[in-house]
């Protein structure tokens, strides 16, 4: 199984970054975790642009998403909303609408913001994007606030709190990609050969 | 001379004849109503010695057909229907009084994976022949669900605080039966 994270900040140290290692690190056994890092290579989406083959970012975003099994995001909050990088690269993904790489992919979104508040609004507003591009999109969100005095030097995360509910979280998305996978097999299982 | 009238549906199995038939949904949606339908359907009304029937029917969720295709695809997601993991609706209710004439009845709506009771209400026309020699009969049945008992619980807030789509769905079911042979 095969877990995609997404950071929605660039930025060097980011938070959101640790954030995703953190995750990787709760994943049971069996799933591996992949980081994708060329948001900041995907260019602004534009309609006149989005013909094939697309921009080679964006179909590296798409064939990136489209491997995955699951997907977590973790997201800053920018002005009360999701990054625009964020969101300009779900929109080059989200297109052809139908047949979009995350539609009825389990997904699940957390997020970490130097502010006291963990970034909520952005993932709440995440979810509403993923839910719009037909996602499975996880249960419950994972605030982070004042996110320097919740990584070590190391970048490692030691809030145990947050640790547990960052584990339910990725344990919940992995769950759903194995109901997903089992409910796919039970299908082929009754169609006839051929 | 007495005409004996038919009074209610004759023993038997009748099939759903889906071409005709039509099984919709309608919601409060802003300023108005929305409306969609199901294209794929299929149903039957069993009626026992007593006169007393079972109705069951399913619709394929993939069916679901509005004016707008990104709509459709949308209605087939997890925010809506999630097909791929419920891929049909069903309902089913037994003991129905078929006395033509008005229905109303206890059944049992399955959406989205969730089983809950419902009634139902409508009429039920009274057997004719078609022009095929088979009996036909009809039924208009009604029923009001909260799409949130369900899991639909898709929302979009709008300017000065209220929801964009309401909790209540009436779903309505304009059913031709044909008497299996």
């Amino acid at each position: 199984m095969k877990i995609l994270g997404v950071s929605g900040s660039l930025r060097r140290d980011s938070y959101n970054v640790r954030l995703l290692e953190a995750a990787a690190e709760l994943l049971p056994e069996g799933a591996t975790f992949e980081r994708f890092g060329g948001l900041k290579a995907v260019p602004p989406y534009d309609e006149d642009d989005d013909v094939e083959p697309a921009p080679e970012p964006v179909a590296r975003l798409r064939e990136t998403l489209a491997a995955a099994d699951g997907v977590l995001f973790a997201t800053p909050e920018y002005n009360s909303s999701i990054p625009g990088v964020l969101k300009n690269a779900i929109d080059w993904a989200s297109r052809p609408l139908m047949t979009n790489p995350v539609r009825f992919k389990p997904v699940a979104v957390a997020g970490a913001s130097t502010g006291a508040f963990g970034a909520v609004w952005a993932q709440e507003e995440l979810r509403k994007v993923l839910g719009a591009l037909g996602a499975r999109v996880i249960e419950g969100v994972v605030p982070v606030g004042r996110a320097p005095t919740r990584f070590d030097e190391s970048g490692r995360l030691v809030d145990e709190e947050i640790r547990g509910d960052l584990g339910d979280l990725v344990r919940n998305l992995v769950a759903a990609v194995e109901e997903r996978r089992d409910g796919a097999s039970a299908e082929a299982a009754v169609l006839p050969a051929g | 001379m007495t005409t004996e009238t038919i009074t209610t549906v004759p023993v038997g199995t009748w099939n759903l004849d889906a071409v005709h038939s039509t099984v919709g949904f309608e919601v409060k949606y802003l300023v108005g109503t929305f409306r969609g339908q199901f294209r794929d359907v299929d149903g039957r009304l069993e009626v026992d010695e007593s006169g007393r029937a079972t109705l069951e029917g399913y619709a394929r969720v993939a069916s679901v057909d509005v004016k707008d295709e990104q709509l459709a695809g949308h209605l087939q997601t997890p925010d809506f229907f999630d097909a791929e993991r419920f891929p049909e609706l069903h309902f089913r209710a037994e003991g129905l009084d078929v006395t033509m004439g008005e229905v109303r009845a206890q059944g049992e709506i399955t959406i989205k994976g969730v089983t809950k009771p419902v009634e139902i209400s409508g009429t039920v026309t009274p057997p004719a022949p078609d022009a095929y020699g088979k009996q036909r009969v009809g039924a208009v049945l009604t029923a009001t669900v909260n799409r949130h008992d369900f899991g639909v619980s898709w929302n979009a807030p709008v300017p000065g605080g209220d929801m964009a789509l309401a909790d209540d769905v009436t779903i309505n079911a304009e059913l031709f039966f044909t008497k299996a042979e």
